[in-house]
């Protein structure tokens, strides 16, 4: 018994904090986690399968099923004249995303119908047998060409300005333009898209759908069946990887399935080939950033003025805020004493693009050390001296008024020159660049570059209202308890974090605390899980049940044990009633004869935020979440072929909650980031078509893509300063962006072969043809 | 003839009667034994969820390796063992030493990936004591993971430890293999068509020369993805996987003789005797579960013009056997490769074996595959050159072979002419590269632009030359030729 007793003392001791195993990891390398496609087949499960179409724009003419219903297994087709509802799961309400086209034909790979069948594989056998007429039209398919087009747009722009920019620009001693191409990104979440719908009785609809936004596709589903809300379940445990490629782009799997389902009275499954999953769904946004910087001979910025035009596919989706978050990220760490910051949200004929990690933020932060470097070439300083001299409020000596950033919030929480000093002290970044450079110059053919990037990412959804969260706690009156909230677990780890934040909160073990599927049944209207938002919001709506409970338990236990309520302390393993010391459930089940209630819902909203996008003007973020990343390459100047070879991190995760996952976290980020930023790429055809629809041909980064040495750290003794859940930062998001330093340290590499007097302007991502022609452009120009 | 398909899932032995000649053992695992650990992520084995360990009896000797389930036709497992997930933990529950080195180092984040990952280090760990860091990752290239950067899990493979838990019976199940192989030839016939898999060369060549129009299946590396992708109904299928006598590699001296069904793994150690180059390409050549599936006939006869293997057996010289019943022809490789996807391969003929004669030490080699991503990527120029220089120092043959730059793995005949005669230095080179813009007019696409091709093609004349005549000027920045060079 004593030994018991210790053991869950030191079970429940550290538990906030602790660098616990993620709460699935046992099952995952036994094979035993349940994901969608692994439920067990409900009797008389059907499957659906997408008719897609074969041009990328024009119209539909005619479209002959007849062959599809001929076809072996099939028992139904789907069109839009099947929809009881609305066709629309446009998630902006602006009813631009139909189910299925019934005309207009605005990208390849649009669905046009669903055939469903016995099984999986005729179903989609049967999706190609369909005979579709097209009238064709040109394709608009990029940037460059939806401008030519006439620029039309998904939504509208967004503008911050602060400061007079254009007298800013004239007075500024220097100035010059550029501009930028950012690459694209498919998620390559590595569990496809997938649904299941099994219909109850009359209008009622249970969906299993690998989303992170499960009420959103409540909604969407209730729209398209024409039903209300509470008809219909939503329900996911587990995700195989999100990225934020199913905040919105779920909602068509599940709706289909629900309507198969609803038309059929069977149960329903649709999960798409990988192939389809990546022609249809949306991707990361590639952006062209057009810049004008006003500057100095001393590496000021002085005035930055910004175009952030954005390939946003056919539709709006969340390209309004994905462009906004770009916007927001123009300055990342650095201070921009006049601004002015321009979006574009272009619509294109392809997949419409959505969330993805860093949500646009990472592609405004390549955009802002494109202009840092730009401004070390002309002025021949250091790159990382010109990040320094341009922090906010940063500099020693610098008096107050460097702290405002482009849409009026000040930076109240800047430690981002205090993370770059202690990086480039642990990671010897100026010996070590001084050695590359040495060496280069007897290296004729590979050329090694470095390069220390920091990041600085708001931490909140710029949509103010998605800052709420709730969950919901029961105690047994064994003494275990069901934890329930909005956040879903993608792999991010949030179940586990918000189970240690419970844990600790009653003073009980892990093992105590159940963790149960995220579905809308229990915890209603709840925001997507994204923004890097999850454990900020549900552990703290979890901790609000759980002071719900503790505040009757106390209230309870100081009555029944003649004890004042500060007696009463839920400790590590056991209750301290004054002198006594109760174990949990004992309490509980004292409670439970006492007739007090033992379950209770908790809710969190982000104080502070508010945000006018009209006049560009607010505080939309909580907090920052800081970094730095340094990283060491070795580019072959005959090939474009290059490898990182080392990468010091160091992180801001506030006080984190567990730094098991958080490391998982930014190591998987920084992974990822760099895959985003060097070997992803995105090619579409002439006829729109994307020809990088499979991962033979779209190549995220492998095991041997990693760099060797790679050192990372989370900052410590850094709480937040903002009362966030035990003082901890999100950390879905921002070390996605420490991968940038990956792309200067390419382009340092580069720059090599030019003296490092010619700016290498690589654009992203660096594939090795990309830095090859960017290696040949600056021997080219250094040799005029 | 057999009509029933044999292997062992884990221990249980599977007889399956009526089977479709492409249904895969994925599908198989998950639709029909509802062992659903393994997992679809692309269903062409090139994301590695599906992996499974396959044992196969390789000259009497129980082999275990590691392979894409998602591709891999049921029928041809006949005669092996299937190990999944499933059957890792040992019989009290415990986790096993891989699985649980991956939780304790965090190896999982949406676990996705995850069993694969631990089927691919299992395998590993059947096979090899304490690998390197180098080891390990190649033996995941063909796992992917969008979670984790593979850190966590490169730490996991770096700790699993070797004791403490049971292997396989490897005595036991190979008596069991063995009680399954027979000379029989396995004949199938499911709703989807008819499948064959002969025992013999003979019974093969009258397989071939009775059903011209089958499709021949060596690992399926390829061809499982016209089913699962292409959606194609193959129908009959014949098989190779069973003759032990096409996995024969003999060396005889001056010349390799290489068995067209020997693996991507069974070849790789003797072309590596060849050079490190060979070596090297042949380290990258996919991923491991494709390595130990995919066979150089497979890769030949397939006819791909950015197959890795063509440019450097064309530039070694090889010569390919074709046979047809009882006929043998033997061609040099180069004049196999007629058109875009189309070889020289006649009906009733099948791809035999591959002779490779041996360079000899005067010979200087040079291997390039440029990649978007150095490991697991199809290239999008390969090349591969063999010089002889005569004893004034002159170049007296000169082969140079290119994948990714024409319709087929060609070679480069003007730059051939260009330096033969000359003496091996940046003259030559730079003729060299100016006679390959008539060689070549290379296609831009998704993997590269025609601009890139050219000049990058010869570039690699540059590398060459730099290798061959100043060895301490660093070349390569990823792979076992950079660490080799780094020391």
């Amino acid at each position: 018994m004593a030994d018991a007793r210790r053991r869950l003392e030191s079970e429940t001791s550290a538990m906030v904090g602790a660098p616990r195993i993620h709460d699935s990891a046992t099952r995952h390398v036994a094979g035993e986690a349940v994901y969608i496609d692994d439920i067990a087949a409900p009797e008389g499960l059907l499957h659906a399968y997408l008719g897609l179409s074969r041009i990328a724009h024009g119209r539909l003419v005619s479209l002959d099923l007849a062959p599809v219903l001929a076809a072996p297994g099939v028992v139904a087709v789907l069109t839009a004249a099947d929809i009881p509802g609305v066709n629309d799961i446009s998630s902006t309400h602006r009813h631009d995303e139909p189910v299925f086209a019934t005309q207009t034909i605005l990208h390849h790979g649009q669905p046009l119908f669903a055939v469903v069948a016995q099984t999986r594989q005729a179903a989609r056998e049967a999706a190609a047998l369909a005979q579709a007429v097209y009238e064709e039209t040109p394709p608009v398919l990029d940037v460059a060409a939806a401008r030519a087009a006439g620029g039309r747009l998904v939504t509208d722009p967004l503008k911050l300005e602060r400061g007079d920019v254009a007298a800013a620009l004239a007075e500024s001693p220097r100035r010059l333009k550029g501009s930028m191409t950012i690459g694209g990104q498919d998620h390559f979440y590595l569990e496809s898209q997938i649904a299941l719908a099994i219909p109850g009785e009359e209008e009622d609809m249970q969906v299993f759908s690998s989303t992170q936004h499960p009420s959103e596709v409540q909604h969407m589903v209730a729209q398209v069946l024409g039903v209300a809300s509470h008809a219909v379940t939503v329900e996911v445990r587990r995700m195989g990887g999100g990225f934020g490629g199913k905040e919105t782009q779920s909602n068509l799997f599940a709706c289909v399935a629900a309507l198969a389902a609803r038309k059929l009275k069977r149960p329903v499954k649709l999960r798409p080939d990988r192939d389809d999953d990546m022609i249809v769904t949306g991707k990361r946004h590639d952006f062209v950033v057009d810049y004008e910087i006003g500057f100095d001979d001393e590496g000021r910025i002085h005035a930055v003025d910004a175009v952030y035009a954005a390939r946003c596919g056919w539709n709006a989706d969340l390209s309004g805020p994905v462009t906004d978050r770009a916007l927001f990220h123009m300055d990342n760490c650095y201070f921009y004493p006049a601004v002015r910051g321009r979006s574009e949200p272009l619509l294109t004929n392809t997949v419409s693009n959505t969330a993805f990690r860093g949500f646009g933020g990472p592609q405004g932060m390549v955009g802002a050390e494109r202009f840092i470097e730009e401004v070390a070439f002309a002025t021949g300083l250091d790159p990382l001296e010109v990040r320094r001299r341009n922090l906010y409020g940063g500099t020693p000596g610098e008096g107050p008024g460097r702290d405002l950033t482009p849409y009026h919030q000040t930076v109240t929480d800047n430690i981002a020159g205090e993370v770059i000093a202690r990086l480039e002290r642990s990671c010897d970044y100026r010996a070590r660049q001084a050695a590359i450079r040495e060496a280069n110059a007897r290296s004729p053919v590979v050329k090694r570059g470095i390069a220390l990037t920091p990041v600085k990412f708001g931490i909140s959804f710029t949509a103010t209202w998605y800052n709420q969260a709730g969950a919901l706690v029961h105690v047994y009156t064994d003494g275990s308890v069901m934890l329930n909230h909005g956040g879903t677990e993608m792999g991010q780890g949030l179940y586990v974090k918000v189970a240690q934040v419970v844990a600790q909160a009653f003073g009980i073990g892990l093992d105590q605390v159940k963790i149960t599927a995220t579905t809308t049944g229990k915890v209603p209207n709840t925001s997507a899980t994204a923004a890097s938002s999850g454990s900020d919001l549900n552990g703290m709506a979890a901790l609000d049940a759980c002071a719900t409970i503790k505040a009757r338990l106390t209230e309870f236990a100081a009555r029944h044990w003649q004890e004042s309520p500060e007696a009463i302390v839920f400790r590590p393993g056991f209750v301290q009633v004054g002198a006594r010391e109760i174990a949990f459930a004992d309490l509980v089940k004292a409670a439970y004869i006492g007739r007090v209630q033992l379950s209770a819902t908790g809710f969190y909203a982000t104080p502070k935020i508010h945000w006018d996008r009209k006049a560009g003007r607010g505080q939309p973020f909580y907090y920052f979440a800081y970094g730095a990343a340094a990283a060491e390459v070795a580019v072959d100047t005959l090939t474009g072929e290059y490898k990182v070879e080392r990468v010091d991190i160091l992180h801001d995760c506030g006080t984190s909650l567990n730094p098991a996952i958080d490391k998982g976290q930014i190591e998987g980020g920084f992974i990822q980031g760099m895959g985003w930023l060097t070997t992803e790429e995105l090619v579409w055809d002439a006829k729109g078509v994307l020809k990088t629809h499979a991962p033979s041909t779209y190549k995220i980064p492998v095991a041997s893509d990693r760099p060797r040495i790679f050192n990372v750290a989370l900052l410590e003794n850094a709480p937040n300063r903002e009362a966030t859940i035990h003082r901890s930062k999100a950390v879905g998001e921002p070390p996605l962006m420490l991968a940038i330093s990956v792309l200067h340290a390419l382009s340092d590499a580069v720059a090599s072969v030019g003296g490092h007097r010619i700016c290498p302007r690589l654009d992203a991502p660096a594939t090795p043809e990309r830095v090859l022609a960017a290696v040949e452009r600056v021997r080219a120009e250094a040799g005029r | 003839m057999r009509d029933t398909v044999r292997f062992l899932l884990g221990d249980a032995l599977i007889e399956i009667a009526n089977c479709d000649p492409t249904l895969t053992v994925l599908d198989w695992l998950r639709l029909e034994r509802r062992l659903t650990g393994s997992k679809e992520g692309c269903a062409e084995g090139d994301c590695g969820a599906c992996t499974v360990v396959v044992g196969r009896l390789d000259r009497g000797r129980l082999r275990y390796e590691a392979i894409n389930a998602c591709i891999r036709f049921l029928p041809t497992l006949d005669g092996c063992q299937v190990l999944t997930v499933e059957h890792l933990k040992g019989p009290d529950g415990s986790l096993h030493p891989v699985q649980q080195a991956m939780v304790d180092c965090h190896g999982s984040q949406c676990g996705f990936c995850t069993p694969g990952i631990v089927m691919s280090l299992f395998a590993l760990w059947l096979n090899e004591d304490a690998p390197s860091v180098a080891r390990i990752e190649d033996a995941l290239a063909g796992n992917l993971c969008r979670c984790t950067g593979y850190e966590p899990i490169i730490a996991a493979a770096l700790r699993m430890s070797s004791g403490g838990h049971d292997r396989p019976d490897y005595e036991a199940v190979t008596a069991r293999l063995h009680d399954l192989e027979d000379d029989e030839t396995l004949a199938l016939s499911g709703p989807g068509g008819h499948f064959f898999a002969p025992a013999t060369v003979e019974e093969l060549a009258d397989l071939v020369a009775a059903h011209p129009q089958a499709t021949l299946v060596a690992g399926a590396t390829d061809v499982g993805l016209w089913v699962t992708k292409g959606m194609r109904r193959l129908d009959p299928v014949i098989s190779l996987g069973r003759i032990a006598a096409l996995r024969e590699i003999a060396d005889r001296g001056d010349r390799v003789v290489i068995g067209a069904m020997a693996t991507h793994a069974e070849v790789r150690p003797v072309l590596a005797s060849l050079s490190p180059q060979l070596d090297e390409l042949m380290r990258r050549f996919g991923g491991e579960q494709v390595r130990n599936a995919g066979t150089i006939g497979g890769n030949i006869a397939n006819g791909s013009p950015i197959g890795d293997l063509p440019p450097a057996l064309i530039a070694l010289g090889a010569t390919l056997v074709l046979r047809r019943g009882g006929e043998q022809r033997q061609i040099p490789l180069e004049n196999f490769f007629l058109d875009y996807r189309k070889q020289d391969r006649r009906e009733g003929e099948f791809v035999e074996a591959v002779i490779v004669p041996r360079p000899g030490p005067d010979a200087l080699i040079h291997v390039s595959k440029i990649s978007k991503r150095f490991d697991e990527d199809i290239s999008a120029v390969c090349g591969a050159f063999l010089l002889r220089l005569n004893s004034a120092g002159r170049i007296a043959e000169a082969r140079l072979a290119y994948g990714g730059m024409a319709g087929t793995p060609k070679r480069a005949a003007a730059a051939e002419a260009a330096l033969t005669g000359r003496r091996w230095d940046e003259a030559a080179v730079n003729a060299a590269i100016a006679a390959l813009a008539s060689d070549f007019t290379p296609l831009s696409d998704m993997r590269a632009s025609a601009g890139y091709r050219l000049t990058v093609a010869g570039n690699l004349l540059r590398r060459f030359l730099i290798e061959t005549t100043q060895p301490d000027v660093e070349t390569r920045v990823a792979g076992q030729l950079a660490e080799a060079a780094h020391g």
